[in-house]
Formats: structure tokens, C-alpha cells, sequence
């Protein structure tokens, strides 16, 4: 019986775009059915660091292991194909849907893992639930909803997947401070609900510390704090220097 | 409309359009008509990589010339058997050769297809402007390897004589016209049939964002090997009949850029997202560039596609079926079956 084992291991990695360095010896670990939120305003390094992991970008220096179901992998060498058929779903900064395609074809979209594919129906029958929403308009073209509407449908979209591991990139670009607050709290109960591991690269530090575990504060791509609890991180110098400017 | 319908419906149009120029009774019709068809099923090709998946392919003249290429090995094979082969297979060999056309459309069909797939295999990850220079670039490889290939005729070309006579249509250029009637209907069939399907789904994402596709596990490196293939296959299919049409090849008409152009500006100015769009502007482009080469020059072709390029990429830059889905209010939702 495999044991069920969900973690993502940085190990000491460095990228680079070109001669421009973006990541310098990062490591951080995502412990099993923990959400770890990174924290850090613009240009930092944060997605940079979740494509090294979904294998966009190839880091120059260092690993990037993940234990799915127990089995580890080394990313280094698997293709973003290979990677997702793993397990590891990528909600994509400023949400990236198929904008001609209708809700439902999205939603299917997201099942093409061979893995995921057998669990069609009750994943889409989850998310039309769990986002009433988007069964109303399912339909509808994504690229004419709201913004709230697109954070929902790009969240659920990766959840077809069936991943194990959650990868989400700054879900709060685009959106009012309320559509934050609900998107927050969605990933929450979804993270609950498939005993999910989440790793979501966020600058909105009050909303993300309400459902996160850790974190760790990355500056001009380096881990500059590791919060091992969400009230390490509330009350860190650090955060309030970047965040308040006190 | 299901599909073996719309196989019916489109057999019926390519039947009634042939015995319409039967009728009329000018073979002239049918030399013209043969060049409008031929960019029908060239510019329905490019579209299944062009137009579903975004892969702009400048290498349209390098598939074509395939399909022109293996009529003419295999013609070659046929006219020289005596040396080529050893003398207990030159009997079974006389029986077999020289093959008959359909046959020899199938084999471009198969060739143009593995090279498709091998082009794909090497340039499908690149993107953007960088995937059309590499696709070009082949296409020169390919032509400068034909030209110093002296068995199918090098840069001396080729002459390959077509019969006088059929059975059943008589005159060799109503043989060569239902052909490739045949073919457009294969070619729209085939271009309708992915759109509707999830291939088609799984072509419109790669087209609207790749990494978001890449991202959802859509196989996008397969997706676009089978669009490469399916299109490199049609426009060899295309090619094939072109030898007994012209009569005599040489590799820088094989390799016309006018083929690479053409099938580019015809589905831009039809409309790339649907079967139709292909369809509309070769029709239309076509017809006008046959008319202006007799009226005018055919120097003044490619004056001709330039100019209604740089006008619909202005006015209506989804094309025609854009215009008509804008004036007539039909959305992709209202259209869907």
C-alpha cells in the first residue's frame, strides 16, 4: 500500500533569465497536506520559481524533488507534461483560461491527465457544486466572465487535473479585495477537501496568512525569512518593512 | 449537419460542379477549375496548423513539391524499370507499374505525412515567428536536395506524359479535375470533422495559450504533431496529381513560392477558425488569380493577393467569415451543433 505522501523539496536552486539571475540558492519545502504561501511583491522571483518547478524554467544549480503518493521524482529532467501527469497542477498567474472556449470545455480541458480522466464525472460534478457559478454558465465563453468568475474557473480547471500537489500563482491579480477574500477561502476548502498540498506565491500577505501553514518571504530571489507559523510571519520586521514601511 | 451528410451534401456540389463544365464543354474550364480546387485542399492544409493551432507554416511549397516529387520517383521508377531492377522482378514489377494516379496520391499522402511528422519533430518547439523561418529554411533544404537529385530529373526537371484517355471520363483533364474534386472533399471533411472534435478543442487551446494548455496536462507537443502530419499529408496529396496536370516539373515550379503565399493568404483573408474560412478565400482568390491570368498577366497574381492581404488584414482581419459572423450576429455559441 502506497503511502500517501505529497511534498515538494527545493533544494538550493538558482535560475536565471538569460544573464539576468532570478533565483539564487533557494530552498524551501512543502511539507505533506501543509499550505505554504511565498510571500513577496513584484519582481521577486516567485513565479519564476513555480515554473522551475512545472519545468518552464530549468533551474542552473540545485534540485527540485517532489514525493507524490510516497515516490520521489527528480523534476530536473521531466517535461511540463510529465510533471502535470505526476500530479502537480499550476493555477497560473493572471489565470490563463482558454478564453474562447466555453466553462464546461475548460473544465474538461483540464482533465486531459490520463490519470484524471477517469475521474471526469465526479470532478466536474465537484466543481459545479463546489462553484455553483460556473454551472450556471457553463456555456458561456470563459473569456466573458468576470474577473472573480475567470480566479473560480481557473481554480477548478486544475483541480480536474486530480492533482496531488496545488501550485497557485498570485490568484489575487485583477481582483477586488472581496473576490481576494473568496478566492483565498476557496483554496482553503479545496485544499481541505482533496487533502491537498499547496504552495501559492502571493503578495496580498493579510488575506494569504488566513489559510496558510508557513511561508516564506522571498526578496530579489532570495529566501530572505521562513515563518515556520502564520503569527511568526504577522509579527516579522521583515514583512512590516516591506509591507507597511515601518 | 452530422458528418456522412455533409459528405453527401458536398459529394452532390463536387458531382453538379463537374457536370456543369461538362456541359458548358470548354476543357479550359476544367485546367482553371483544377488550379481553384488544388488551392482549396493547400489552403484547408495549412489552415489545421495555421489557422486551429496558430503555427504560422511557410513551408507549404515544400509539401506541395513532395507530393510532386513522389509522382515523379515513382513515374521514373515505372519508365525505367528494365535497368533498375534485376531481372527476375522486372515481369512482376511491369504489372504493378506504372502505378495509377490515386495510387500515387496515396503514397505523397504517406510520404508529405513522415516528413510532416519529422518537421514537426524538430520545430514544433519553437514558437511565433521563429517556427515559420524554420519551416521555411526546410523548404529550401528540400528544394536544394531535389535539385541535385539527378534521378528525378534535378534542376533539368522532369517530363512525365500523361495518357490521352481514360475510361469513364475521356479526356485526361476530367480525370485529373474529379481527383482532385475528391480531394477538397476529403480535405473539408477532414478540416470540419477536427473542429468539431476534441482535437479541434485541444488545437484552440494551444492557439489561444500554450503554457495554460501545457499547464492542464493538454498534450500539446502530440496535438501538434498530428495537426503537422494531417496538414503535411493533404498538401502532398495536393501535389501529386501536378506532373500529369503541367506535364513537365521543374523544381522551382514545384517550389513556388506562390504555393506558400497562397495557401497563408487564402485562409487569411476566408477566415482562419473555420472550415469555411479556407474554403471562401481560395474560391474567391483563386478565381480572381485564374481570371486576371487570362485578362492580364500572372505576374499580376501575387500583386493581386498582396493587395486584398494588406485589405482584409485591416478592414476584417478575421476574415470573411468574421465579416458575416459580425453582420449577421453569429457567434461561435449560436453556431454551435
Amino acid at each position: 500500500m502506497a503511502n500517501s505522501t505529497n511534498s515538494i523539496t527545493v533544494d538550493g536552486i538558482d535560475a536565471a533569465y538569460g544573464a539576468v539571475r532570478v533565483l539564487e540558492n533557494v530552498s524551501l519545502r512543502v511539507g505533506s497536506g501543509e499550505t505554504v504561501v511565498l510571500l513577496g511583491t513584484n519582481g521577486n522571483g516567485k513565479s519564476t520559481l513555480m515554473k522551475c518547478i512545472m519545468g518552464w524554467v530549468r533551474p542552473t544549480k540545485g534540485k527540485v524533488i517532489a514525493e507524490i503518493d510516497g515516490e520521489k521524482h527528480d523534476l530536473a529532467g521531466l517535461t511540463t507534461e510529465q510533471i502535470v501527469d505526476l500530479g502537480i497542477a499550476l493555477v497560473p498567474e493572471g489565470r490563463r483560461l482558454f478564453p474562447r472556449q466555453t466553462v464546461e470545455e475548460n473544465l474538461l480541458l483540464g482533465a486531459s491527465r490520463p490519470k484524471a480522466r477517469a475521474h471526469i464525472k465526479t470532478n466536474l460534478d465537484f466543481c459545479f457544486e463546489t462553484f455553483p457559478r460556473l454551472a450556471e454558465r457553463k456555456g458561456q465563453l470563459a473569456g466573458s466572465m468576470s474577473g472573480g468568475e475567470q480566479q473560480m474557473l481557473a481554480l477548478a480547471r486544475a483541480l480536474m487535473l486530480n492533482p496531488r500537489i496545488l501550485l497557485v500563482d498570485e490568484p489575487s491579480v485583477g481582483l477586488s479585495p472581496l473576490l481576494v477574500a473568496r478566492t483565498i477561502d476557496a483554496i482553503g476548502q479545496l485544499k481541505t477537501h482533496f487533502n491537498l498540498t499547496v504552495l501559492m506565491a502571493e503578495q496580498n500577505f493579510t488575506q494569504a496568512l488566513r489559510i496558510a501553514d508557513r511561508g516564506y518571504v522571498i526578496v530579489h530571489g532570495k529566501i530572505e525569512f521562513e515563518g515556520n507559523s502564520a503569527d511568526e510571519l504577522n509579527n516579522n520586521d521583515l514583512i512590516r518593512q516591506f509591507y507597511l514601511g515601518m | 449537419m452530422r458528418t456522412p451528410a455533409f459528405i453527401l451534401v458536398l459529394t452532390a456540389v463536387a458531382a453538379a460542379l463537374y457536370f456543369t463544365f461538362n456541359f458548358v464543354g470548354n476543357d479550359y474550364l476544367f485546367f482553371a477549375g483544377y488550379v481553384v480546387l488544388q488551392y482549396i485542399v493547400l489552403a484547408t492544409a495549412w489552415n489545421i496548423l495555421g489557422g486551429y493551432c496558430g503555427y504560422v507554416n511557410f513551408g507549404s511549397a515544400g509539401f506541395f513539391a513532395i507530393g510532386v516529387y513522389t509522382t515523379i520517383f515513382f513515374y521514373t521508377v515505372g519508365q525505367k524499370i528494365d535497368t533498375l531492377m534485376p531481372d527476375w522482378l522486372i515481369a512482376p514489377m511491369k504489372l504493378i507499374f506504372p502505378l495509377p494516379l490515386p495510387v500515387l496520391i496515396v503514397l505523397a499522402g504517406l510520404v508529405a505525412g513522415i516528413v510532416g511528422l519529422g518537421m514537426g519533430y524538430l520545430t514544433l518547439r519553437l514558437r511565433g515567428v521563429f517556427f515559420a523561418i524554420a519551416t521555411l529554411a526546410l523548404t529550401v533544404v528540400m528544394e536544394t536536395f531535389i535539385v541535385n537529385w539527378s534521378f528525378v530529373g534535378g534542376s533539368r526537371g522532369a517530363y512525365v506524359i500523361p495518357p490521352n484517355e481514360v475510361p469513364i471520363f475521356g479526356n485526361y483533364i476530367h480525370f485529373l479535375f474529379a481527383l482532385m474534386l475528391l480531394l477538397v472533399v476529403i480535405a473539408l471533411t477532414s478540416a470540419r470533422l477536427i473542429e468539431r472534435s476534441w482535437l479541434g478543442v485541444g488545437f484552440a487551446t494551444i492557439r489561444d495559450d500554450e503554457l495554460a494548455a501545457e499547464a492542464s496536462g493538454v498534450p500539446t507537443l502530440r496535438l501538434k504533431l498530428v495537426a503537422t502530419v494531417v496538414s503535411g499529408a493533404l498538401m502532398g496529396m495536393a501535389g501529386a496529381p501536378f506532373p500529369y496536370y503541367i506535364g513537365y516539373v521543374e523544381p522551382a515550379s514545384a517550389f513556388n513560392l506562390s504555393y506558400a503565399v497562397n495557401s497563408i493568404a487564402m485562409p487569411m483573408i476566408g477566415g482562419t477558425t473555420s472550415w469555411v474560412g479556407p474554403l471562401v478565400g481560395a474560391l474567391l482568390l483563386g478565381t480572381l488569380q485564374q481570371v486576371a491570368t487570362v485578362t492580364i498577366s500572372s505576374a499580376v497574381n501575387l500583386l493581386i493577393v498582396g493587395l486584398l492581404l494588406i485589405f482584409f488584414v485591416i478592414i476584417a482581419p478575421r476574415g470573411i467569415v468574421g465579416l458575416y459572423q459580425d453582420w449577421f450576429g453569429k457567434s461561435r455559441k449560436g453556431a454551435k451543433p
